[in-house]
């Protein structure tokens, strides 16, 4: 009885403690890109997160002031320069076919919305693919080149370019038919406490979001701006690598960029994002 | 010198009385509390100090405000501030708690620091990588108690 009353004590305290460090998420701020285009932010969860989150946040509401800014323009996005590199590998010839992406696909505008709905089943319906899958695809099965490194600067620059054209677009990946078990392995992934810390995503990203672990300013971990430039190491970061890193952080084995766990994860916890836009590239720290 | 100073250190320690240290198999949990030193003798206070605020040790302020430490930057708001934890904790509880929170505060967020495992794929520290066989604890039994050491002087 004594120790519920002292736990309930605990708890209370690491409320007040919350409320009082930091209002953030901040509170009545717009990302509008170039004065232009105004993404989404804030959003209702969707039916199959409800249960875990009262509202969906992107990061970008969880970054200091300089950094929210450094997004709201095209200039400044230190991103855009290697999607500038994107651009250009859209339309350079590579590998045995003499092929470009832009001999099949034409303009890169053709890939508007699909940043939206990744990961998601491969054609032939027997695997879950990110979008790094896809692109690998095209350069060793049609341009007879060779596969980009998951987390390389070519793949970066290239997932960079294509994510932009769908900036503003509302996340939406499916998760029901073939891809249901993969969404249902990566929710048990999610709430699994790993490593020798013990943590699992749910315990920093839902449960804490808004708080500080040490200096980081914990958000809920939302895939909308992806690839994101990092400027703590000055380049575009892919989502598995982010992943790779917090699973790290929990001193727990990690598994590699690509691989199937990873996938699941990414489908699950863009499922958790769903109706936040897509931004094409974030800005974080 | 310095070598010959780490000999010395070596020495000593090598010279003390095999004092009856608690491994973490046998470490006894009433109600989340640890009655007994888990190395048969008090703690250093400034010792652990030190732990609970080195990354690879306790860490303790990633998660916990400690107000005594002003110089100590970024102290992260996960837990609950440990400001007067000894007016709210006997040292046997405050053992207890930074043994194995999860005794008294069910499926705490609060690593468990005199544990062994099993873990989830437990990693080689910070490196991503795994780690074969039974990992030592976090903290030693001495680290242990340099931080309870330290713990019970926080009184407001
Ligand atoms: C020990 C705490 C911790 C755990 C556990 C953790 N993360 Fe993170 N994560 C962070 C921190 C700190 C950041 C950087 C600040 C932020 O955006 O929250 C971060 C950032 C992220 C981001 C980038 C968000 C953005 O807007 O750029 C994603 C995505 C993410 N985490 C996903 C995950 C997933 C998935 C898991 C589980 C496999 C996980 N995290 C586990 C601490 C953690
Ligand atoms: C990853 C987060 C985390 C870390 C690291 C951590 N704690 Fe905690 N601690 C918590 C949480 C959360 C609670 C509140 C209990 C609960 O609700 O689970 C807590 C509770 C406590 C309490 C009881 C607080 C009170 O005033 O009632 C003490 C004492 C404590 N921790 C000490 C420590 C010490 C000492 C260390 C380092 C050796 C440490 N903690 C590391 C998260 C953490």
């Amino acid at each position: 009885m004594l120790r519920q009353g002292r736990t309930f004590l605990a708890a209370a305290l690491a409320v007040c403690v919350a409320g009082a460090a930091s209002a953030d998420p901040v509170e009545g701020e717009e990302l509008v890109i170039n004065g232009d285009i105004t993404l989404v932010t804030r959003v209702a969860p969707a039916a199959s997160v409800a249960d875990a989150l009262p509202e969906v946040l992107s990061g970008w509401l969880f970054r200091d002031e300089a950094t929210r800014a450094m997004e709201m323009d095209d200039f400044d996005n230190p991103a855009m320069l290697a999607v500038d590199v994107g651009l250009e590998l859209w339309d350079t010839v590579d590998g045995s076919e003499g092929k470009s992406c832009a001999s099949c696909h034409g303009d890169i505008s053709s890939m508007k919305g699909l940043r939206a709905k990744l990961p998601k089943m491969n054609a032939a319906g027997d695997d879950l693919w990110s979008m790094e899958n896809f692109i690998n695809d095209c350069r060793t099965n049609r341009m007879g080149a060779d596969a980009w490194k998951w987390s390389g600067s070519e793949m970066t620059a290239m997932t960079g370019a294509i994510s932009l054209q769908s900036r503003g677009m509302p996340m939406s990946v499916a998760i029901d038919g073939p891809a249901a078990e993969w969404w249902a392995k990566g929710k048990e992934m999610y709430y699994t406490r790993t490593g020798q810390l013990e943590l699992s995503c749910a315990n920093c990203h839902e449960d804490n979001y808004g708080n500080h672990i040490r200096a980081d300013h914990l958000s809920q971990g939302q895939l909308s701006g992806f690839p994101v430039y990092r400027l703590k190491n000055a380049k575009l970061v892919s989502i598995h690598n982010r992943f790779k890193g917090c699973v790290r952080d929990t001193r727990a084995e990690t598994y590699a960029e690509g691989s199937p766990e990873f996938r699941a994860l990414e489908l699950y916890v863009a499922s958790r994002g769903e109706g936040l836009s897509i931004e094409g590239v974030g800005v974080r720290p | 010198m310095k070598q010959q100073m780490m000999l010395g250190a070596a020495l000593v320690l090598a010279a003390l009385p095999a004092m009856a240290e608690t491994p973490v198999a046998e470490v006894k949990y009433v109600d989340g509390a640890i009655a007994e030193s888990l190395t048969g003798a008090p703690g250093d206070a400034a010792a652990g100090a030190k732990v609970m605020t080195n990354r690879g040790q306790g860490n303790c302020v990633a998660c916990h405000v400690i107000s005594a430490m002003p110089d100590v930057p970024f102290q992260g708001n996960i837990g609950p501030t440990l400001d007067g934890a000894a007016d709210r904790w006997t040292e046997a509880e405050l053992r207890g708690i930074v043994a194995d929170a999860k005794h008294t505060f069910e499926g705490s967020m609060m690593p468990s620091f005199y544990k062994t495992g099993p873990y989830i794929r437990q990693g080689d520290g910070y490196t991503g990588k795994g780690f074969e066989g039974t990992l030592p604890p976090i903290l030693t039994a001495e680290q242990v108690e340099d931080v309870v050491a330290y713990l019970v002087t926080l009184k407001e």
